[in-house]
């Protein structure tokens, strides 16, 4: 099934219902159904095969989204904060695309690439005016709906692509039609080349919840915003919660008493921030959310009950369950297995693998899949004795020393929690004596004295293993980071080796 | 009848989307559905429950759903048992 049926449905059943706002401009289901069918006409007679977005978030992204569906050509929204090199092989590998948004940027780059650019604007007016008549024949949805290129923490970018039936799936599975009520607005301010910022489309589309875009995210924009459209749900990374509570405390006024709901997810929630909010927020639905791109968004939750619950037990094993990204979902399978492929029982770590009909795993470049059609998600993880998923980083970001292999999790969860220690990222560095060994990276915190690296250490060796005692401590004013709030650990372990 | 593929109801206004298939004849108000069927909007007695936009309806062993894209008066079947609705466990939205 095409995707775009997504949108079509709700144009459907409800044409004239706001489905969109962006910078004051509101538009119907009706409106962005009949712009995604213009762009349709536009892909085609351009002759693309790809659709990209350089560009903020705006309706372009949904009009460009579907229509690409409707055409059976991948949509392929880039970062437009790459370095120009790094943005150039990318619209190299997807050549000839029809790209909206930056188009200097495109002729400068890829000048000679034979891409058909637009201005957004340009593309939104075009699109409307292209529509055919009703019954123009759509591609049928069979293959490939979503190319996004991943956030190369670790290594170049792949393309990861994702069928549309992945994503139906993925609709399907955890959207109800149609179940927002009309005073509904969910305020999406993650990037459009992310896959949370592409699920956030599709599901308030077909839950007809009216989407609020917020292009650049700064918290006070954020809360008068929430203000403003009166909106009820919000999806987050966690630094952008810890973000609009600074505000909040710095006491930006803004009546956000319409917010019933906020979702997170992208990256690992401080427990220390979650707590703040839960007090903050007594009122407030949490759900965290935890999926990859390759698994066409979420494939584990932790719902509003639970939060609460595990925010007041008295019961550590409960408790502890703040720290989780909850159960995974009932439409998909998940195994924990070491590294001979053995499934691990209950509270023990080891990679995390998923299988389900909204799991891609699959590259332009080749499957991940195993023989099985399980997806190796190359997180690490555990199951706790009731299901509850921990996550436990990346399973490249492991230190092998001498054999032994090491969490950075461990440690670096240990570090914060010195009083002076407000950041702190541990990476492999190499050792002449174990191959690897573990290093930090330390932000000492505002108005507090830098701890001795002797004291660091002795922190370690006291409360974990003398494995994980740090062979090299240095000390920066930051720690680099992407926008989504992942840790840019490549960069980290540079730091340290230089 | 392919999975992904849309058909509509000889009797009434219905469409769908054929979500899994294994065998069988998919029916709408008591008439087999076509890719390119009409309906005049009087379905069979005893198949005339109606459809509802969004919901998905399967049969007992699992072996066929289909997806509600356009409402109507009929109400589904495989081979002349009535489709049930497949019951959604409501999850909250995360994104």
């Amino acid at each position: 099934m095409n995707i775009a049926l997504l949108l079509e449905m709700a144009a459907q059943a409800a044409p004239d219902r706001v489905g969109l706002v962006c910078d004051g401009k509101r538009w119907t289901y009706g409106e962005l159904d009949k712009a995604a069918r213009g762009a349709c006409e536009l892909i085609r007679a351009s002759g693309a095969s790809h659709v990209a977005l350089l560009d903020e978030s705006s309706e372009a992204a949904v009009i460009a989204l579907f229509g690409a569906a409707l055409a059976g050509v991948p949509y392929c929204p880039l970062n437009y904060r790459l370095a120009d090199a790094d943005l150039g092989v990318l619209l190299g590998r997807i050549a000839p695309a029809l790209v909206i948004g930056d188009v200097d940027r495109v002729r400068r780059l890829a000048g000679d690439d034979g891409h058909t650019a637009y201005p957004r604007s340009e593309f939104t007016l075009a699109a409307l005016e292209a529509v055919a008549d009703e019954f123009a024949e759509h591609d049928p949805g069979l293959g490939v709906a979503i190319q996004l290129f991943t956030s190369g923490t670790t290594a170049a970018p792949k393309a990861a692509i994702l069928a549309h039936s992945n994503l139906v799936s993925y609709i399907l599975g955890t959207v109800e039609f149609g179940a927002a009520e009309e005073d509904e607005a969910t305020l999406v301010s993650v990037p459009p080349y992310h896959i949370a910022g592409i699920a956030a489309l599709a599901s308030s589309i077909y839950a007809q919840r009216r989407i609020v875009l917020l292009p650049a995210f700064a918290p006070e924009d954020w809360l008068k915003l929430v203000d403003a459209e009166k909106v009820s749900n919000a999806f987050v990374v966690p630094t952008m919660l810890g973000r609009i509570i600074q505000a909040l405390e710095k006491g930006v006024k803004a009546d956000i008493s319409s917010l019933r709901a906020i979702a997170y997810g992208g990256g690992k929630m401080p427990l220390e921030l979650i707590r703040q909010a839960l007090d903050l927020f007594p009122d407030t639905a949490f759900t965290n959310a935890y999926g990859l791109t390759e698994t066409s968004s979420t494939i584990a939750l932790l719902g509003p009950d639970e939060h609460r619950a595990a925010h007041r037990s008295d019961d550590p094993k409960v408790q502890a369950r703040l720290a989780s990204v909850g159960i995974p979902l009932p439409t998909i399978e998940l195994e924990i297995r070491d590294e001979d492929g053995r499934v691990l029982p209950p509270g023990q770590a080891g990679e995390i693998y998923v299988r389900g009909d909204q799991v891609s795993g699959q590259y332009k470049e080749k499957s991940a899949l195993d023989a099985e059609g399980w997806f190796p998600t190359r997180d690490a993880g555990y199951l706790d004795e009731d299901g509850y998923l921990f996550l436990a980083g990346r399973a490249d970001d492991v230190i092998v020393r001498g054999g032994e292999n090491i969490s950075p999790g461990e440690i670096e969860d240990l570090l914060l929690t010195h009083p002076a220690i407000a950041d702190v990222a541990a990476v492999a560095v190499p050792s002449l004596e174990w191959g690897e060994a573990v290093g930090i990276a330390v932000v000492v915190r505002g108005g507090m004295d830098q701890p001795e690296a002797e004291e660091l250490k002795a922190m370690v060796r006291a409360r974990l293993r003398s494995s994980r005692v740090p062979e090299v401590v240095r000390y920066f004013p930051t720690l680099p980071y992407n926008e989504m709030g992942k840790l840019l650990r490549r960069e980290v372990k540079a730091l340290l080796a230089s | 009848m392919k999975p992904g593929s849309r058909i509509k109801s000889a009797a009434c206004a219905s469409e769908a989307v054929v979500i899994k298939y294994t065998g069988g004849t998919i029916e709408c108000g008591g008439l087999p559905m076509a890719e390119h069927a009409a309906g005049d909007g009087t379905p069979v007695a005893g198949f005339d429950g109606g459809t509802v936009m969004g919901k998905r309806y399967v049969d007992a062993d699992g072996t066929v759903e289909l997806l509600c894209v356009k409402p109507g008066k009929g109400s589904f079947a495989l081979n002349g048992v009535a489709l049930l609705l497949k019951e959604a466990k409501p999850l909250p939205a995360s994104d």
